[in-house]
């Protein structure tokens, strides 16, 4: 191997700048949820900071790449970083997922009495009915429906699947260096996250308005949104990803045996689209 | 070759002064940084220990009120936890990691970087809440609700600062195992890394498997109190005992964490002092993989008298219990590495030694705990506190000082002061086992943990204790002067500091160059540095 071919970078000034952003962004969250007045301000400064720093260090990335200035063996460290960071990421909605699950299989159940939960019904909850959706023995929220699976879920579901499609046979024409197919796919996964983001977020107001379900009612909506909600910005970031590597596709990055950008994006969506089908069966179908 | 070209540059171009320790991307520069971020977080903390052992020197109410008190035990554990232990052991792995398995730094520097400068500002924002109207949290580091949403203000900083902990705990963890799996040396394959990187490996699996979950719980917490969500209320469906059952999803891999890397650091140093090779290499990576394995299937022993169904209970027991088989497997490998050996005793030694010795005893009383009928009586019991102290402090403390004296000839170019080193570990041993033997009586009795106030029967032990405690804490200025001390001079220290230690770190001279394998060294079955195995 020759001398010093692992690329390791000259020092840089985006991490600290990263650490101050994310240091104000979540000072100003905790202020504006204790009420200041100051908070917004401070987190939309910490975002704009944040932001920019996104932008500084990956177009120093994509520069070094371009230059060539990376070997197999560096691109063998992103894949890790990103395959790491997605496992991650699917323990963060684990996390949720667990919740929802627990509350359906114990504690619901066991606020109705269910098990060694008599005399906590008897004694709370007296003629609480236990049965899925629920916000709760003290019907938190009011009254509610739930969206139907086989609606706008589905259409959803279709449409993330497609896009599924639609990003690999962007891949595909990578890899054969067609530019203007490559480009063509790339538009339409775009577009279709796009339009998935436009329904969830119509589903949402149609929640609000029409069906009562919010994230305040009971157990129900605070699952339903939390999961949903999480999803959905992880499509946004998905897509805003997306955006990116077409652009980049516009400026003619990226090679057939060299473009880990598009690859681990691909991976992130195709996790986003994993995610939504099991969200799909757990939080609309059953 | 632009990629020499680039790398060359960077030799010349290194920034000086702050800048220069702000945007390194140096391994052995970060390492650093975070190892000395961990000392000040251990002397903070440690002065926190100090508020409670002093509140408890004797019954009544003397120095502090309750809700400070509160506070105190919060913030300690806090503190101790993500700005004390992880950050040292993530420290010693930003070091020795790349020096063992021949790397010329770590996989994704800059990220690097990144991970350790999230530390100060998110500790920045916990301490903060001590000055706070409301004050700091004061509802135990687990953050059960109700009462943990009951805080005032300073709750949402806890959250957000748990956040940034998390998200730096993460990107060390992906940063350690992408180095590992990429980054070794021709040659080294996985069954002749040594033992800290095989644990470290391990180690940061269990990381980003597990903090995640602890962002989930909390920001459950975070939308409960703030969005109106009902995670945790049973009015609206949800159940208290849940953020539990989450919580400690995170919290026994969590412990884990904490000691893996311990576990890495004793397999290291025992067999340099025996001048042996480790008994049992394969076993020993075994009832690593075994014992983390395990650490996702048993979180419920922490909530035995919550309640749960018996079968729960029965299954969270036994599963609890096995873990006690591939620890077993460990100590006994230990012991083995030094039967026979020709060994001598010098800090880093005698360190591990009290570790191996000190560590069983906090295992063993976790035996006591996993057992439903018996954590009945135990469970929030200052017996529940000599438990964790015995894994934690005479655990991974323990084995956190001896690899700074193991390493720090490596890291600084000098030799510590022995005598000085021996008088540590001697004063620590002793009064770390008077500051927490007596809790184990103190619980056994039924004192609980968290409690400014005590009945007077149990007064001596307390009055014991506080002075163990005193005695132990003050004795850690003497740490910090002897690695000053090193720091600034003493013996010139050779490659191979101890004539017993094998290994790719000792190749390299001390203090080790800022920059090393930028050629990556190869190793065979008979090169040197495959002498880790069969020595
Ligand atoms: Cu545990």
């Amino acid at each position: 191997m020759a001398q010093g071919s692992y690329y390791v970078p000259a020092t840089s000034k985006w991490p600290i700048i990263g650490s101050v952003g994310l240091f104000i962004l979540v000072s100003g969250f905790a202020k504006w949820m204790n009420g200041s007045d100051l908070g917004p301000w401070m987190a939309a400064i910490g975002a704009s900071v944040v932001i920019a720093m996104m932008f500084g260090w990956f177009a120093d990335v994509i520069r070094e790449s371009e230059a060539g200035m990376y070997s197999n063996q560096v691109g063998g460290s992103f894949r890790q970083g990103m395959i790491w960071f997605i496992f991650s990421e699917v323990m963060f909605f684990a996390a949720f997922f667990g919740a929802l699950f627990y509350a359906r299989i114990f504690a619901v159940p066991w606020i109705g009495g269910e098990g060694t939960g008599v005399m906590t019904n008897e004694l709370l909850y007296p003629g609480y009915l236990p049965v899925w959706p629920t916000n709760g023995p003290e019907n938190l929220g009011g009254d509610f429906k739930t969206i139907g699976a086989f609606e706008l879920p589905m259409i959803n579901t279709l449409i993330l699947l497609i896009s599924g499609v639609t990003i690999t046979a962007a891949h595909v024409a990578l890899k054969k260096l067609k530019r203007n197919a490559l480009i063509f796919w790339m538009a339409a996964t775009v577009s279709l996250g796009a339009l998935f983001l436009c329904l969830q977020m119509f589903e949402y107001v149609h929640a609000y308005q029409d069906l009562g379900l919010t994230l305040g009612s009971g157990i129900y909506g605070s699952t339903f949104f939390m999961l949903t909600g999480f999803h959905g910005l992880h499509v946004t970031v998905g897509s805003i990803m997306l955006i990116v590597i077409t652009l980049r596709c516009v400026r003619g990055h990226f090679e057939p045996k060299n473009h880990f950008a598009f690859e681990a994006t691909a991976w992130y969506w195709h996790f986003v689209d994993v995610v939504w089908l099991v969200l799909f069966v757990f939080v609309y179908v059953l | 070759m632009t990629a020499t070209t680039a790398h060359d540059d960077h030799h010349h171009a290194a920034p000086k002064g702050i800048s220069r320790w702000l945007t390194t991307t140096n391994h052995k520069e970060i390492g650093t940084l975070y190892l000395v971020f961990s000392l000040a977080m251990f002397l903070v903390g440690g002065a926190m220990a100090l508020v409670i052992r002093a509140e408890l020197f004797a019954p009544g109410l003397h120095l502090v009120n309750p809700e400070f008190f509160n506070q105190m035990t919060t913030m300690h554990a806090l503190v101790m936890i993500f700005g004390a232990v992880m950050p040292a052991f993530v420290g010693l792995a930003n070091w020795m990691v790349p020096l063992m398995v021949g790397a010329p730094d770590m996989a994704l520097p800059r990220m690097n970087n990144w991970s350790f400068w999230i530390l100060p500002f998110a500790f920045l924002i916990l301490l903060s809440t001590l000055f706070m109207p409301s004050g700091a949290p004061a509802s135990g580091w687990t953050l059960y609700p109700p009462l943990s949403l009951q805080g005032g203000n300073s709750f949402a900083f806890v959250i957000f600062a748990i956040h940034l902990m998390g998200i730096s705990s993460i990107m060390g963890a992906i940063n350690i195992i992408a180095t590992i799996l990429n980054m070794r040396a021709p040659g080294m394959s996985l069954l002749r890394m040594p033992m800290f990187v095989w644990n470290w490996l391990i180690t940061a699996f269990l990381l980003i498997a597990v903090m995640p979950v602890l962002a989930g719980a909390v920001t459950m917490l975070l939308t409960d109190r703030f969005f109106g969500t009902s995670f945790f209320d049973a009015a609206g469906g949800g159940d208290p005992v849940m953020y539990q059952h989450i919580f400690w999803f995170f919290g026994h891999p969590e412990v884990y964490i904490m000691i893996l890397p311990a576990f890495g650091i004793i397999s290291e140093i025992i067999p340099t002092f025996s001048r042996k090779a480790l008994f049992g290499y394969t076993s020993m990576v075994y009832a690593t993989a075994s014992i983390a394995f395990l650490s996702f299937i048993v979180w419920a022993h922490h909530m035995f008298t919550v309640g749960m169904p018996l079968g729960g209970a029965l299954f969270f027991m036994y599963a609890t219990m096995i873990i006690a088989v591939p620890t077993g497997i460990k100590v006994f490998n230990w012991v083995a590495t030094m039967w026979r050996g020709s060994m001598t005793f010098e800090t880093p030694m005698l360190f591990a030694l009290g570790f191996v010795i000190l560590f069983t005893i906090g295992g063993l009383s976790g035996v006591m705990l996993a057992i439903v009928p018996t954590d009945f009586q135990y469970h929030d019991t200052y017996f529940v506190v000599a438990h964790f102290h015995y894994v934690l402090v005479t655990g991974a403390i323990f084995a956190i000082m001896a690899a700074v004296y193991y390493w720090i000839p490596k890291w600084t170019g000098y030799m510590y002061d022995e005598r000085l080193g021996k008088i540590h570990f001697w004063w620590s041993t002793i009064s770390v086992n008077v500051l927490f033997f007596p809790q184990h009586y103190l619980g056994l009795a039924g004192m609980p943990r968290r409690i400014p106030d005590y009945a007077v029967q149990f007064a001596e032990f307390n009055l014991i204790s506080s002075i163990g405690g005193f005695a132990f804490g003050f004795g850690q200025l003497l740490f910090v002067w002897i690695v000053i001390k090193c720091v600034r001079g003493g013996k010139q220290a050779e490659a191979r500091v101890w004539d017993g230690a094998r290994g790719l770190e000792w190749t390299v001279p001390s203090p080790a160059p800022l920059h090393t394998f930028d050629t990556p060294p190869v190793v065979t079955e008979n090169t040197e540095h495959s002498a880790y195995l069969q020595r």
